[in-house]
């Protein structure tokens, strides 16, 4: 069969990372098609008109968005290396937890990085209460799918290469020793995967964007003191 | 299987505890509705869905299932015999499930704003996202439905019990601010399937009549006035 696949996205984006690595461990071809989200392309637009977002995964001519519906149909279409759990109750814990990550874990860590002050207090306790969970997820497991590395490692992949770039941009620890010993030895297991390792985002990159990205909202907090 | 080996923890008047039920309808699972009181938290549902403290929960032989899609998606997992919830092509599967999450995401919290705005033109406002939404949802409509009754063909399936569930309280937003949210004339799709989606075998007894939901709105908007102002 003829098969056509494209994946668009921008260097860092965290969900289509999580595309890519989907598509890398079930070794299915694809081509990346790189965009401007200050200048988004036509084709973009036309394939996701809803939300204007990457990534987008075109099948054959066939576009679909949002991370998350993307994977389950990855796994659906090919079905070679299994990323998700064999059984129902398995898979609806991890369907859970990837949602609690993109709706609670995800905000709450960014709005550490972001938020100064009080505001900034306020936001690490929100964090850690979160974070908490991902710990004990953890407990006698190397990855949070298992032995191997699956769709809720996939799913939580920004912990791994975005947490440290903020704590080194705003001086402070998130993840410590202390409180997560599973989840950083998860990240140093999930960062030597060979193939996550072949499509990693540059960190001195991720630095830079993330400071300019930090500037941009500075004078917003300046105003609102 | 026995009753009590299925349990649902939840509320009539919650869009998203009526999900799980039309799921288990379709596939004729009998189960344990155990209804919350207004205004408290059981320790079973404390207990059950330690994370969120919210309805739905679906027990089944002991073990908790939280988040009213991820519920839907496992009943049509777990009772494979009965008619399906979910298309068979992975393509409609994805579909279903992108526009699924744009009613929560997008939708819903949307057409809560409606009553929460302040002032006409901020009412005005989120009406018209309100319309821009439906329109959206009224093409969607089109495509997956490909000329059949419901979003998921001959039978109801995910993406209907999904925005169907909504319809309760729709229809008491157009009640409460004197709306036509969902219009024959601009959505004429959506509006026929809402009728069919309401008469379904699987929905009758679990969408609760416009009346019984306003006199609940009203309770809700009041006690939300007298609590706390949140932090």
């Amino acid at each position: 069969m003829g098969e056509e696949v494209k994946v668009f996205r921008t260097w860092s984006s965290p969900f289509a990372f999580r595309v890519v690595w989907a598509l890398q461990f079930k070794g299915v071809p694809y081509e990346n098609i790189y965009e401007d989200l200050s200048e988004k392309s036509s084709l973009l637009l036309h394939y996701n008109p809803i939300h204007k977002k990457v990534p987008v995964l075109v099948h054959n001519g066939k576009p679909l968005a949002e991370s998350l519906v993307i994977l389950e149909y990855i796994e659906e279409t090919w079905k070679q290396t299994p990323l998700f759990p064999e059984d129902p109750y398995e898979r609806a814990t991890a369907r859970f937890w990837a949602r609690f990550g993109d709706d609670q874990v995800l905000p709450s860590v960014f709005g550490v990085f972001i938020k100064q002050g009080k505001e900034r207090e306020e936001a690490i306790v929100t964090a850690h209460g979160n974070l908490k969970y991902l710990e004990e997820e953890l407990r006698g497991k190397k990855f949070f799918s298992g032995e191997k590395i699956g769709f809720l490692d996939l799913a939580f992949g920004w912990v791994a290469n975005l947490v440290s770039v903020f704590e080194e941009i705003q001086g402070l620890t998130l993840i410590d020793h202390e409180k997560y010993p599973l989840l950083l030895a998860w990240i140093q297991n999930f960062m030597d995967d060979p193939i996550i390792k072949e499509s990693w985002p540059p960190r001195d990159k991720l630095i830079t964007k993330y400071q300019a990205l930090l500037g941009s909202f500075i004078p917003k907090e300046a105003a609102e003191k | 299987m026995a009753k009590s080996e299925v349990k649902l923890l939840g509320a009539w008047p919650s869009p998203f505890v009526m999900r799980p039920r039309i799921a288990l309808n379709i596939k004729a699972v009998e189960y344990d509705f155990l209804e919350e009181t207004f205004g408290s938290k059981s320790q079973l549902l404390l207990q059950s869905n330690p994370v969120h403290k919210k309805i739905p929960v679906l027990i089944h032989a002991d073990k908790p299932i939280c988040e009213s899609l991820i519920i839907v998606q496992y009943i049509d997992e777990v009772w494979t015999s009965a008619p399906s919830i979910l298309p068979s092509d992975p393509y409609d599967r994805a579909i279903q499930r992108f526009w699924a999450a744009y009613v929560d995401d997008k939708f819903f919290p949307t057409m809560r704003g409606i009553s929460a705005a302040q002032g006409e033109e901020a009412k005005k406002a989120v009406v018209e996202q309100v319309a821009e939404a439906l329109a959206l949802l009224e093409e969607a409509f089109g495509k997956c439905s490909k000329g059949k009754a419901f979003f998921g063909g001959d039978r109801i399936g995910l993406l209907d019990i999904a925005f169907g569930s909504m319809l309760g309280w729709l229809r008491v937003t157009e009640k409460t601010n004197g709306l036509k949210l969902l219009d024959e004339a601009k959505t004429p799709g959506l509006a026929k399937w809402a009728d069919r989606f309401c008469a379904d075998a699987a929905v009758k007894g679990v969408m609760p009549e416009t009346e019984k939901l306003a006199e609940f709105s009203k309770v809700l908007m009041a006690k939300m006035r007298g609590a706390p102002p949140p932090k």
